[in-house]
């Protein structure tokens, strides 16, 4: 965010700040005109009206191209010429500017917007303190896969900055800061440079593995007049298609997988679009193989014969050795090594790996894991693949095998109902007990849930997938998976991003919030209700950064020391804070907080009946830690 | 102590838990102890589950939960007897022991659906 320094007023943009204000005087504040006056360049003359285009006029021509929707951005100085023409030259619509207020939260709320839309969103930000904030959520991004295009702010021409705000809000190469968790970047010198830069930039981002890219927009060349004869063709879009993979290698994974005895399907990020799920669907039916869904996505119905993750009682990270299974295929899994290690202790299991993430890797951030030693890796889109593997799959599939999937098959449906009693029975344990317990409250939103178009928008590992295991998972946008960099402040924005996204369709928007992860960027309360995003937030709010608290108890106990400090630094206590009356100060209606699980059911009909009339809710609960 | 042993141990007490022999133990300061020492954070404040394990209702037995305490599997971090004595764990297992049992799976109606 940039601050406003109290820096001396020089008269030329004291000048300028009032020819550019002077048709807004009358409803715009003194401090905003102020504002402007600071930011005139202290070594150029007042600039008179004009009505020749600006720059940025055209960089909005190439933005409209790409098609976004929305920008998601706190405002800043550095690109106040491109927001200008985004509000006065295009009408504010296609893109339609959504007032954020951190940075994080404008790139984590694009982060979810994508992964229930399929369509990356633009950022804006100053190249240097807006940048500066939102790395972690550009990190969330790169780790998970996801396209956030961001526009840069930056001056480069030393003579042009406007005063010490000016000076220090500039910086050599604005995107180095983020080259190493970014897949490409560029800073235009020039107009036609910057469509060719901002198209290529698009079609970089949306070939897999998707993952933010950066380009910086001069503040010069936005502000200044078109030269006349500059070129204004916008070029072509064309989208590469998803890289599949060798014909050769997917027959050679046809080949193990229909010889195998006791398969198993790993998805972790597969299923990039709706299609791709349906595609793990039938891989998984041709063969009759176990799923296992690592739910950095919606990959595989939940509620499906064949899935197997109720027998990992909520932790579908590894495939246990007592399964044992002799071929695993990881698909696009996000730590293969972890995957398969288990199994591959047990010996003669085959590993195949799909992964795009193979075909582009940087150094620095270790976001790569642990070597996975598979027996068989494609570097290539999972999704972009299964249409020949399930092919190949079928073409090989003999009488005799058939026979064999169909008993396998009704086996793993049997195991899939057992686990599911149990999974209820795990689910009463707690029942009533105050706080209230983290299954109940997924079973009661499940209740008010079950016959509406809904979409989960905040992960389940916090509250031990409990919607993953009792709720009816079946479309891909109704799971947007967590934060892929697993950093603290990505869920809350990210759900109203996700929400955003679902409000044209008319889905009903849920988020199960913890509180430790709202305080990060509570921003988005405001954002939301100023923007009238329909979501219902349900606090899980156990009161502390609970993993912290776990880890930190270990810690002490193995060093003999005990417990009795632990909650110094992790605990959200003394005071506590009041979450409804947090929401409502930003306009959201809220109520809270609860305790008793039998005031539930009404709060949630109640936040429900709001969302639906296209406002958010907030319900403060207070519940167990986990 | 060796995992065989520490089998033998726990399934020899899980036996002994099955008698109807009154525990030792005073569970409201085992509620206490559940919370302040922080078995609550992993386990719930019912000992219903959480990332750890449910233990409560029917507890392990005294000598197994004792011995499981000083010397843990998996990620649970050892209480020695300096941070946790005897008496203490004694009372936790009373209160463990006197959590009542769920309602049945069949008369929740929000879990048959």
């Amino acid at each position: 965010m940039a601050k406003q320094k109290k820096s001396p007023v020089d008269r030329r943009g004291f000048l300028r700040g009032v020819a550019g204000a002077a048709a807004l005087a009358a409803q715009v504040p003194s401090a905003v005109a102020q504002v402007r006056a600071v930011s005139a360049p202290d070594s150029s003359a007042a600039e008179a009206p004009s009505n020749a285009r600006p720059g940025s006029d055209f960089m909005l021509d190439v933005i409209k191209s790409l098609g976004f929707e929305y920008i998601f951005a706190m405002p800043g100085s550095s690109f106040a010429g491109f927001h200008e023409s985004v509000l006065n030259y295009g009408g504010n619509k296609n893109p339609e500017y959504i007032t954020c207020m951190h940075e994080e939260s404008s790139v984590a709320m694009a982060n979810g917007y994508f992964k229930i839309e399929g369509k990356p969103i633009m950022v804006c930000a100053h190249g240097t303190v807006g940048l500066q904030h939102a790395a972690m959520a550009i990190y969330d991004a790169f780790c998970d896969h996801v396209p956030v295009y961001i526009l840069l702010g930056n001056t480069l021409d030393a003579t042009r900055r406007p005063g010490e705000v000016g000076w220090v809000h500039s910086v050599q190469d604005a995107a180095a800061m983020v080259r190493d968790i970014t897949k490409w970047d560029d800073t235009p010198v020039s107009l036609p440079h910057f469509a060719e830069s901002a198209i290529r930039a698009y079609k970089i981002a949306m070939t897999p593995p998707m993952m933010p890219v950066v380009l910086v927009a001069d503040t010069e060349m936005q502000d200044q007049s078109m030269p006349p004869g500059t070129d204004t063709r916008i070029p072509k879009l064309s989208l590469s298609s998803p890289p599949a993979g060798d014909s050769a290698a997917v027959e050679e994974v046809a080949k193990l997988l229909v010889a195998a005895e006791n398969p198993v399907i790993v998805a972790s990020r597969a299923a990039r679009t709706p299609a791709g799920l349906k595609l793990i669907v039938e891989l998984a039916e041709t063969l009759q193989a176990g799923v296992v869904d690592q739910h950095r996505r919606l990959n595989f119905p939940t509620r499906h014969p064949l899935s197997q993750n109720l027998r990992t009682q909520g932790k579908p990270a590894i495939v246990p050795a007592a399964w044992n299974t002799d071929v695993i295929l990881g698909l696009e899994s996000s730590d293969f090594y972890a995957t398969i290690r288990q199994a591959k202790q047990r010996g003669n299991v085959k590993a195949i790996s799909i992964n795009s993430g193979d075909l582009y890797s940087k150094s620095n951030y270790q976001n790569f894991q642990r070597y996975a030693e598979a027996d068989l890796s494609i570097a290539a889109d999972a999704e972009a693949t299964l249409p020949a593997l399930i092919e190949t799959c079928k073409r090989l599939i003999t009488a005799d095998r058939k026979r064999a999937f169909e008993a396998r098959g009704a086996k793993l449906a049997e195991a899939h109902r057992n686990a599911m009693e149990k999974t209820r029975a795990d689910a009463a344990y707690g029942w009533d007990a105050s706080p209230i317990s983290t299954s109940r409250l997924s079973a009661e939103l499940w209740e008010q849930l079950k016959n509406e178009d809904w979409s989960l928008v905040t992960e389940g590992f916090w509250i031990r997938e409990w919607p993953l295991r009792l709720w009816n998972f079946d479309k891909h946008y109704q799971y947007i998976g967590g934060a892929g960099g697993e950093g603290v402040g990505y869920t809350a924005p990210a759900a109203v991003g996700a929400a955003i996204a679902n409000k044209k369709h008319g889905r009903l928007s849920v988020a199960i919030q913890p509180d430790g992860d709202l305080m990060v960027a509570n921003g988005v309360l405001w954002t939301a209700a100023h923007h009238r995003v329909p979501l219902l937030m349900v606090m899980h709010n156990n009161r502390a950064y609970h993993q912290e608290v776990m880890g930190l108890q270990g810690l002490a106990n193995r060093r003999q020391r005990g417990v009795d400090n632990i909650g110094i630094g992790t605990k959200i206590y003394d005071p506590f804070i009041d979450y409804s009356k947090l929401a409502q100060s930003m306009g959201v209606q809220a109520e809270g907080p609860l305790s008793d699980p039998k005031d539930l059911s009404a709060a949630i009909r109640r936040g429900i009946d709001v969302v639906k009339r296209g406002e958010p809710y907030l319900i403060d609960t207070l519940t167990q830690p986990r | 102590m060796s995992k065989l042993v520490a089998v033998f141990v726990l399934l020899g007490a899980v036996l002994m838990g099955q008698n109807n022999a009154a525990p030792p133990g005073n569970a409201e300061n085992g509620k206490r102890l559940f919370l302040q020492k922080g078995c609550y954070e992993c386990h719930g404040t019912v000992g219903q589950g959480g990332t750890g394990p449910r233990l409560a209702p029917r507890p392990l037995a005294l000598p197994a939960l004792m011995a499981y305490i000083r010397q843990p599997a998996a990620a649970m971090p050892p209480y020695s007897n300096k941070i946790l004595p005897d008496s203490e764990v004694a009372d936790i297992r009373a209160y463990l022991a006197s959590i009542p049992e769920p309602p049945p799976v069949k008369n929740i109606p929000l879990l048959n659906q």
